[in-house]
């Protein structure tokens, strides 16, 4: 049982190569000493590369309005849970308190247990 | 496969998209928080632990980097299928999801060669908190790859008959999923910071 | 166009056991849940007579050590929630009124329905299976905080609390599979002409349930499966020795944890407003406003989740944040139950046992949600927390929306269901032997939680500063109007029983209702519909004037 086609398929190995490009991109800016060139070749590449595979493979764009509605209220409320949660669990000192079993790096995972 | 009858339910759309289309924007919804709520618990941690910078420095960039392309590239054989499904054109489409399975599956000897480096090196799951971390979402994602691939050779087995071709589309959704999960645990795990 | 079913009779095994058939599928979630419902049951007996009749014999159980008043309290938790409440609210009447209320032949997805449960009913076994291994069920609460659910130094259940965790983890899988299935069906497989608005509220609100609980779980299955590794694999997660954090636990958990109560309470108030359209005869006053007001309960019941925290050390610029957000979701929640009685106001009222339970449920349901303003609060929470004021907090809000509502939904249902009427004299006897003696067993409980009594405490002999032995009536009395209500309940599975084979016989719609259900057989054949239906309105039209009837079923052309 086949369905009528319901995207436009533009040039699929073009979006690839523009994937792979910025694949690279990343890697060797990923050896930068810079820090915001770091941050940007990691993460902003990977932001980009996502939404280029969202919307080219996807077809995120032609579907239902409601359908990336959805998707980036799941986003959102990810957001949310790390807003809430962050304070108490990134942060290990504020205000009258801090969490002294986390900032003894020697114990708190820095230091491997090789087997 | 059409040994039982479809109910009418499955047949109908009253939104528009079918049926089919239509689970797995749902099913990517429930993974997205899936991977979002471990993704943000490692993310908290990582920042807060700057120290864990020296354990990630351990991590084999250049087999993660090699994945991503696998990945990359299984993605564009997932949706040229589905251009060939499109075009009704079953052993094709088939064909592309055979070798985005086989892309899977690349992907995961990779890994399985990188985890026996980490491991030889002492690095194992209770080794820190960034190498728990690090098995466990690169894990978790494995497994999802792994169940995407032998769906992928259902589906296929289906296409190649001309049969269910609607699916060939829905199972390249789900893939794609995967590897945008993929496009940022690469950064995540593999370069320290 | 009629439906064209081609397959012979079944065998039993297709039948009853491996069968694909929505009404069959619904039947396994109701009878799983309800056996189950025994259990967690029975186990509140046990510790209620602990708590009654400190360190005594309990006839059928033996003596309560410490040790197993926390496992008996931990599984009566964990089993009403997610193997009673959720099966039966969810699953089960949603499974068996989705399709015929939205007018098609099945669920979309069949088989992943039929798989659904297969993974449910699994996850109920090795719970149970929990049991029998050695150390016993797990007994750190149902919230499983680590350290104590990580390590089993502390826990002493090694295995039990590995196997709670994957029951738990199975559980939420066949949810997350059945809920999809229920919200594509709506979605996608109405009869034509059925319109957004022309859904029942009860399928709106087991959808929105199901997309609240997919949305809200993702994190906790995160979380369990890092403390599935802490419990067995030697990793961190929630050690702060090694670079974890247990209030990050305690976050995930919540963040689920409250949205959940929402998911149960959701399929509730629609049960309860259907059965209040029927018996009053009357339009719902505001549809589309119940509409608007549940989604906004469903957004802000992911921004309140704090409030179970607000003395675990967290941020208090965040507990006042979630102060403010909790007490603002008490606002949608009492605007729906106005909207029920406005419904309720002018109609004509029919006193059937189905109805008994709706009026229960609200008046309940509203003494628990004002007693939560105390714990949202965070000042007064600080004193309530960890109280029994908590517990009778949520037990009127919980028993409404397990208890109550399931009885509203299974009293109106059954003749559907199958096919006979149930008793109403044993039906109103059952009702009143239930409400009453729920109150007498929880204000007690509000009143020593006041005065200070703490949850989880098998004794309070052990604790001078908390024996406190004015009030041991109190939990006496607590204990004996438990009793009674247990006693009560036997009733209704009599009559449940009896009318299966001796009820009268019901016909296609006893209840005069307008929902397309109604318009088949009872029980509906397989495939529900010899001619699948048009939908020409919407679902409430009763009372309308200049009509010879008193309701206008959906499917009736005007």
């Amino acid at each position: 049982m086949t369905t009528e086609a319901h995207v436009q398929h533009p040039n699929y190995v073009k979006v690839w190569a523009i994937l792979v490009t910025l694949l690279a991109v990343s890697v060797v800016g990923s050896m930068s000493h810079v820090r915001v060139v770091l941050l940007v070749a990691a993460f902003g590449v990977a932001v980009v590369k996502a939404y280029l595979v969202a919307k080219n493979f996807m077809h995120v764009t032609v579907e239902k309005r409601w359908v990336p509605y959805l998707l980036i209220m799941c986003l959102l409320f990810i957001a949310i849970l790390f807003a809430g949660v962050a304070p108490d669990v990134m942060k290990h000192s504020g205000v009258n308190w801090s969490n002294p079993s986390a900032n003894r790096p020697a114990e708190s995972g820095a230091a491997v247990k090789r087997e | 496969m059409s040994a039982t009858a479809k109910p009418i339910a499955n047949t109908r759309s009253a939104t528009g998209i079918p049926t089919a289309r239509l689970i797995t924007w749902w099913v990517i919804a429930s993974e997205i928080v899936i991977f979002g709520g471990l993704l943000a618990s490692y993310v908290m941690h990582r920042i807060g632990h700057p120290e864990w910078a020296e354990s990630a420095s351990h991590t084999l960039t250049w087999a993660g980097a090699f994945n991503t392309f696998v990945l990359l590239t299984s993605s564009l054989c997932a949706v040229l299928a589905h251009k060939a499904a499109d075009a009704h054109d079953g052993p094709r489409a088939a064909k592309l999801l055979r070798l985005t399975s086989l892309g899977g599956l690349i992907f995961l000897c990779v890994k399985a060669y990188e985890w026996t480096i980490d491991i030889r090196e002492g690095f194992v799951l209770s080794s820190g908190g960034f190498w728990s971390f690090y098995y466990t979402l690169a894990g978790l994602h494995g497994l999802h790859v792994l169940a995407g691939m032998i769906i992928m050779l259902i589906v296929a087995a289906d296409a190649a008959k001309n049969q269910e071709l609607q699916r060939v589309e829905c199972i390249g959704l789900y893939w794609h999923f995967v590897d945008i999960v993929w496009i940022f645990l690469f950064p995540l795990l593999y370069i320290a910071r | 166009m009629s439906t064209d079913v081609q397959h012979a009779e079944p065998g039993i095994f297709r039948k009853y056991f491996f069968s694909t058939d929505h009404k069959m599928i619904a039947m396994q979630y109701l009878f799983t849940g309800m056996a189950m419902a025994l259990i967690g049951g029975f186990f509140a007996y046990v510790f209620r007579m602990q708590l009654g009749f400190p360190n005594q014999y309990v006839p059928g159980y033996g003596i309560v050590t410490p040790g197993k008043y926390n496992a008996l309290v931990t599984m009566h938790g964990s089993i009403m929630i997610f193997w009673v409440a959720m099966p039966v609210l969810i699953a089960a009447f949603g499974n068996f009124l989705i399709p015929l209320m939205v007018g098609c032949d099945d669920m979309a997805f069949p088989r992943i329905n039929r798989f659904s449960y297969q993974i449910f009913l699994l996850s109920a076994v090795v719970l149970l299976s929990s049991f029998l291994v050695t150390g016993g069920p797990f007994g750190g609460a149902w919230t499983a905080y680590p350290p104590l659910s990580a390590s089993a130094a502390f826990n002493l259940t090694p295995i039990g609390a590995t196997l709670w965790l994957l029951a738990v983890v199975l559980e939420f899988v066949a949810f997350l599979l059945g809920g999809i299935n229920f919200t594509v069906t709506t979605m996608n497989s109405r009869a034509p002409g059925m319109k957004m608005y022309d859904i029942p509220l009860v399928v709106w609100m087991i959808v929105l349930a199901s997309i609240i609980f997919m949305a809200s779980v993702g994190p906790l299955v995160a979380g369990a499966v890092m403390l599935l590794f802490d419990q067995t694999m030697s990793t961190g997660f929630y050690d702060p020795t090694r670079g974890g954090d247990p209030l990050l636990w305690q976050h995930l958990f919540w963040f689920f944890g409250h949205p959940e109560v929402y998911v149960v309470l959701l399929p509730a108030m629609g049960i309860v407003a259907d059965v209040i359209a029927v018996f009053a005869r009357k339009k719902i006053f505001g549809y589309k406003t119940v509409l608007y007001t549940t989604w906004a309960v469903g957004f802000l019941s992911f921004v309140v989740w704090a409030h179970h925290q607000f003395v675990a050390g967290i941020d208090p610029r965040m507990a006042n944040i979630f102060s403010v957000t909790t007490l603002l979701i008490s606002v949608p929640i009492t605007e729906m139950v106005f909207l029920y009685i406005a419904t309720l106001y002018g109609g004509s009222i029919h006193l059937d046992t189905p109805l008994l339970w709706a009026l229960a449920f609200i008046a309940e349901f509203m003494i628990g949600g004002v007693t939560g303003i105390f714990l949202g609060s965070s000042g007064t929470d600080i004193y309530l927390h960890d109280t029994y004021f908590v517990i009778a907090h949520f037990h009127y809000t919980f028993v409404p929306i397990a208890i109550i509502a399931v009885y509203a939904g299974l009293t109106f249902w059954y003749p559907k269901m199958f096919g006979r009427m149930l008793n109403e004299t044993l039906g109103k006897i059952h009702f009143w032997g239930t409400v009453i003696p729920f109150n007498v067993i929880f204000i007690p409980l509000f009143i020593t939680g006041t005065a200070g009594d703490q949850r989880r405490v098998y004794s309070y002999a052990q604790f001078a500063e908390q024996s406190r032995p004015a009030l041991q009536h109190l939990r006496t009395t607590s204990t004996i109007a438990l009793l009674v209500m247990l006693s009560f309940q036997f009733v209704f599975l009599f009559n449940f029983v009896w009318s299966l084979r001796k009820g009268k016989s019901a016909g296609a719609n006893p209840w005069r209702s307008n929902t397309l259900e109604w318009t088949v057989p009872s029980p509906p054949p397989h495939g529900n519909f010899a001619e699948l239906p048009t939908v020409y309105r919407g679902p409430y039209e009763y009372g309308l004037p200049g009509r010879a009837d008193d309701f206008f079923p959906q499917n009736v052309p005007d």
